[in-house]
């Protein structure tokens, strides 16, 4: 975990709201994990005043990517950062995905919804080089939602797609596609990052068929390495129910730890 | 070369720069970013006899150059603490400052008596001014008699020096820190958070799952810098001032108006290493204007 203020942002790729970042920072590619994530300082000024929790895409030799997408006034700014400007970055935070031996030859389900596919390129190098073989579903409103769609293709990835308007691939939700392929075939393991509502889908289907997931998880950070005890999610732990920070004992926790049905309003 | 150091009376700090409980974890979340003994000192998250679960997410709304909290005091509790943490910065070169939480009087009492059974502690601030622990953000630094109390009863346990953390969410603020010095307190820091709220237009509900919370940051500076100005000029014990300093700028406002230190908090937050960058900026300041001792920039406001 480090502090790289001169993060050189060297090459920028877009469709539409979605952007594709390659920063040269060799520190945090050095121990950078897939599901990890850097805080990134989005103004010079104090408005808007915090960093944001921005997931890692790729790590490779000296460069980071990130990939995300523009949902409000932090991520807005970052998107007008141009090619040559520095980056202030935090990481790698938090604890990534876990990637277990028993994975070899085994096939791993890794499951995106919308800027959700984030993490699973990294996810899905990093269980290709443990001799797994992850299918990658990723699932979008419309086809103008599928932006890695070619990417993850070109990389040698089987992908599924679906969208909720029928526009490319499997018409519907992508848990419903999840769900379709598991009649043909049962992977050993599923990773999921995307809305809550998918996510919870997804947990159902993973309880119901007796498969083991993990889910990264979103939340709003004030910090992001574990000083604020803002950004607490309610966990299961020793059979006990408590709040874990996400930016700390996550963003990844496991199927059985997540307790899905709190609502965070009254 | 610019004296740096500050001397409360009953604590010598080597710089006036503190780092703000609630915005500093146990302090250990810092080490990966820099040397914790650079800093006057730090204030560890705040204590209760046992761990507790804080108020329900969401916690945090981010406003103007602000930041709206409602953790609720989630911790580990003072045994915890004590066994887990407090080996680990007993050793420091920096003052280690642990604050003190209460659901009631005696529990203050309680949780101050256990610190002082143990070493590497260099003061108490006592959290008696939190919005975010009690119904509708009350909290004993609203009632001079309350806060009088409170200070009494703690100090009847411990011999550790004491810092009273003030609230601004009272008429007068003075009235509160005058009936904290008279009950002993060896120190006054403020301002703790405003009680504040934000609402969601699509849900109609609270933005925080606390309802109200806690607002923080450099929109709060200017309020905070009256306060200081006013609590300084009524008390004679030292004060120390923070709320929304984010820079070396802003520590020298709150030194002018009266502070003999400072405490740097939400900055912690968006910079880890805030703190550093404030004392070698004050640090800058001085030798540009000839000043030899930082402690001479406290009270000089010119009026």
């Amino acid at each position: 975990m480090v502090i790289d203020r001169q993060a050189r942002l060297v090459e920028v790729e877009s469709w539409g709201d979605y952007f594709l970042f390659t920063l040269d920072s060799p520190e945090i590619a050095a121990q950078a994990r897939p599901g990890q994530f850097l805080m990134i300082r989005v103004s010079e000024t104090t408005q808007p005043l915090l960093r944001r929790p921005i997931s890692l895409h790729n790590a490779e030799g000296n460069r980071l990517q990130i990939f995300f997408q523009v949902a409000g006034e932090g991520t807005r700014l970052l998107s007008l950062k141009k090619t040559g400007q520095c980056l202030d970055l935090i990481g790698p935070l938090g604890k990534g995905f876990n990637v277990r031996p028993e994975f070899r030859d085994r096939e791993i389900y890794c499951v995106g919804g919308g800027r959700g596919i984030a993490p699973l390129y990294y996810l899905g190098k990093e269980l290709r080089a443990a001799g797994a073989r992850p299918v990658i579903f990723y699932g979008g409103r419309r086809a103008g939602d599928l932006p890695l769609r070619n990417r993850l293709e070109s990389a040698g990835f089987e992908v599924l797609v679906s969208t909720d308007d029928g526009s490319a691939g499997f018409p519907g939700f992508v848990t419903s596609l999840v769900e379709e392929e598991l009649k043909k075939r049962k992977p050993a393991f599923l990773y999921a990052c995307g809305p809550d509502p998918m996510m919870e889908k997804l947990a159902e289907t993973c309880r119901r068929e007796n498969l083991p997931a993990e889910f990264s998880l979103e939340s709003i950070m004030g910090c992001g390495f574990g000083a604020c005890w803002g950004c607490v999610k309610k966990i299961r732990m020793d059979g006990q129910e408590k709040y874990l920070k996400v930016c700390q004992d996550g963003p990844v926790f496991s199927l059985e730890e997540i307790v899905w049905q709190e609502k965070e309003h009254g | 070369m610019v004296d740096l150091s500050v001397d409360l009376g009953f604590l010598k700090l080597k710089n006036p720069v503190l780092a703000a409980s609630g915005t500093f974890g146990y302090g250990l979340e810092f080490k990966p970013f820099y040397d914790l003994e650079l800093l006057g000192g730090f204030v560890v998250k705040g204590l209760y006899l046992k761990p507790r679960e804080g108020n329900r997410p969401p916690r945090l709304v981010e406003t103007p150059s602000g930041l709206i909290n409602s953790i609720g005091l989630q911790g580990i509790g003072v045994e915890a603490f004590c066994r887990e943490i407090l080996p680990e910065l007993a050793g420091l070169k920096t003052a280690v400052i642990v604050n003190v939480c209460g659901e009631e009087e005696d529990e203050y009492a309680r949780v101050a008596e256990y610190l002082s059974r143990h070493r590497g502690i260099a003061a108490l601030e006592l959290n008696i001014s939190c919005p975010n622990v009690r119904e509708g953000g009350r909290c004993p630094a609203q009632s001079p008699e309350a806060t009088h109390r409170t200070v009494k009863k703690v100090k009847q346990v411990t011999s550790l020096p004491l810092i009273t953390k003030l609230s601004p969410n009272v008429t007068d603020i003075t009235a509160v820190a005058l009936a904290a010095e008279e009950a002993g307190t060896e120190a006054i820091s403020l301002i703790n958070t405003l009680l504040a709220m934000a609402i969601d237009l699509e849900t109609r509900k609270p933005r925080l799952g606390n309802i109200m919370g806690g607002l923080s940051g450099p929109t709060i500076k200017p309020i905070a810098l009256r306060m200081v100005f006013q609590v300084a000029r009524a008390v004679k014990v030292p004060v120390i001032g923070m709320g929304g300093i984010f820079s070396a700028e802003d520590a020298l406002e709150f030194m002018m108006a009266g502070a003999a230190a400072v405490q740097v908090g939400t900055a912690n937050f968006v910079d880890p290493d805030a703190c550093l960058k404030i004392i070698r900026g004050l640090e800058t300041w001085a030798e540009k204007h000839g000043i030899k001792k930082i402690s001479e920039v406290t009270g000089s406001l010119q009026l």
